[in-house]
């Protein structure tokens, strides 16, 4: 698994948590370096330990965390440049769920060795969508739902999301898109990133 | 004849395809601004002079509508006027009839300044424009940039600490200073016998003034495979820094056999050294005490007195290796032997 998915479920436990749970996480997980490097690769047996060990260090079932992970991602200060790349693929909601299929070239653009789920969006039209999220170890299904449920708040838009398939390799969400603009959502400036 | 009138037939495509265009009457007049155009100068563009708005940086010798027009197709590089001073880029494209002219312009490179000076939107841009996507790559290639710095960062102190940890002299591969104060307290404490022989180079300074750093570089890598020859798989060789080693021999060696060992050592020593055609000639004198006989003594005092045996030898004339021997040396001279 890429550092900047481990080093992600560490800035999770550290900023949602606290350092001292981060420390029993790694602790459990028998981790070398409490850190991870994001920008080095590590064994998918290393995530897969420390989000056993998470499930136990928090009492939360692994999906809810998960899906709290996605959530994190997009909208917690400190994962500020993620939700603003996201913002650049959209100007509304209903564009940024489109834009999910070119994603992970998108990410690849950035961190070339970035292995991201393979994204695939249905239109069933009605503002009905499905998204099929595909990738080798299960449980990108919840962390996209955390992603598109924040967006959607991000966009000022209100979205119904139901995950109905999650098997190892491939997950697919449900999406109805009940108004574009719900609220008036968080603003985006193109030239805000901080430096 | 029917007076040709583009606005009505130009503008609107133009204001979606080009949303930074301007459309020049014959005298050189603004009769039309695109919408991010307008955008960016809240003072009403229309019925200025192209020429008195933009300034024209490259080339600088266009004046006049006349000159304007003579630059149909080619690139232009221009600012404005008032500040903000943008910079932008654009290409004139003459329109037919003699009506004017259409300037078609970018930000380019000064894109990332005017995103925050005129606080764009995606919606400011025409839908095939690239400038989102190279906001985009920007923002994610420095952000990918702090990490990968970061990571370097730490690599280079990890590094820096891995060295101070290592046990080993990087130039010739033979132990290190590190790795002598660990090994030898532990050869002091087990009580086994062994023997300690400290060396030093003789002219070793003058190979290194008079043919440079890389031959005494050359000089001290053909001492330690010398060394490594010489001893046992069970001893060691160390290098403690400049031109000074340590030779640790495990068990008890008898006097004469370590005489044979040390009279061997510096008759190598002694052989020129070729170093790109030019012979480097040196010598070792090496200072020995036994460890058998002087157990009680701690690895500093072993080594200070070795280092008397080394002095001693120095004294007298280098290239010979003498025995610690309670205070007074009893020097061997080299090729001598038992």
């Amino acid at each position: 698994m890429h550092g900047l998915v481990n080093r992600a479920v560490e800035c999770f436990v550290r900023d949602t948590y606290s350092a001292d749970n981060w420390r029993a996480v790694a602790q459990a997980a028998a981790l070398d370096s409490a850190e991870f490097e994001a920008m080095l690769r590590y064994p998918d047996a290393v995530t897969q330990k420390v989000l056993v060990a998470l499930v136990a260090q928090v009492g939360l079932d692994q999906s809810t965390l998960l899906e709290d992970i996605g959530t994190y991602l997009v909208s917690h200060p400190n994962a500020e440049a993620v939700r603003r790349l996201l913002r650049f693929s959209g100007v509304s909601f209903l564009d940024f769920l489109h834009s999910l299929d070119d994603l992970p070239a998108r990410a690849r653009l950035a961190v070339p060795d970035l292995d991201m789920p393979s994204l695939e969006l249905y239109d069933h039209g009605a503002h009905s969508f499905s998204l099929t999220v595909r990738h080798d170890v299960a449980g990108f299904g919840y962390v996209m739902m955390g992603i598109l449920r924040t967006m959607a708040d991000d966009y000022g838009a209100l979205a119904i999301l139901d995950l109905v398939d999650s098997t190892a390799g491939m997950e697919i969400i449900q999406i109805q898109l009940v108004e574009m603009t719900f609220t008036d959502g968080r603003s985006f400036a193109l030239g805000a990133a901080k430096s | 004849m029917t007076i040709f009138n583009p606005l009505p037939t130009l503008g609107a495509p133009l204001d979606v395809l080009c949303p930074m265009h301007v459309v020049l009457s014959s005298t050189g007049h603004i009769r039309h601004a695109g919408p991010t155009l307008a955008k960016i100068r809240t003072d009403a563009l229309v019925g200025k002079r192209f020429l008195e708005v933009f300034e024209l940086r490259r080339p600088r010798n266009v004046h006049t509508m006349r000159q304007l027009l003579d630059m149909h197709g080619s690139k232009l590089h221009m600012r404005f006027r008032d500040a903000p001073h943008t910079a932008l880029q654009g290409v004139v494209v003459t329109l037919p009839e003699g009506e004017g002219a259409v300037v078609n312009l970018s930000f380019g490179i000064s894109i990332l300044e005017a995103v925050g000076t005129y606080d764009l939107t995606s919606a400011d841009f025409a839908a095939t424009d690239m400038a989102i996507e190279m906001l985009y790559l920007v923002e994610a290639k420095s952000a990918a940039m702090e990490a990968s710095r970061t990571l370097n960062h730490r690599l280079q102190a990890a590094k820096v600490a891995a060295e101070e940890q290592a046990y080993t002299d990087t130039l010739t591969g033979l132990k290190n200073r590190r790795a002598l104060d660990h090994i030898l307290p532990r050869m002091i404490e087990a009580g086994k016998g062994f023997t300690l022989m400290q060396m030093d180079l003789d002219r070793f300074k003058a190979v290194n003034d008079t043919l440079g750093h890389a031959a005494g570089d050359f000089v001290l890598q053909q001492v330690a495979r010398i060394l490594v020859d010489e001893i046992r798989d069970s001893d060691d060789a160390a290098r403690l820094g400049g031109d000074e080693f340590v030779l640790l021999f495990q068990g008890t060696i008898p006097t004469d056999v370590l005489k044979t060992i040390a009279a061997r050592i510096i008759e190598r020593i002694e052989v020129p050294m070729d170093f790109k055609g030019q012979a480097c000639t040196i010598s070792a004198s090496l200072g020995i005490i036994s460890g058998d006989r002087y157990c009680q003594q701690t690895a500093e005092e072993l080594l200070i007195k070795a280092d008397q045996a080394l002095y001693f030898c120095k004294e007298n004339g280098r290239g010979q290796f003498a025995f610690y021997d309670e205070g007074k040396m009893s020097n061997v001279i080299k090729g001598e032997g038992g």
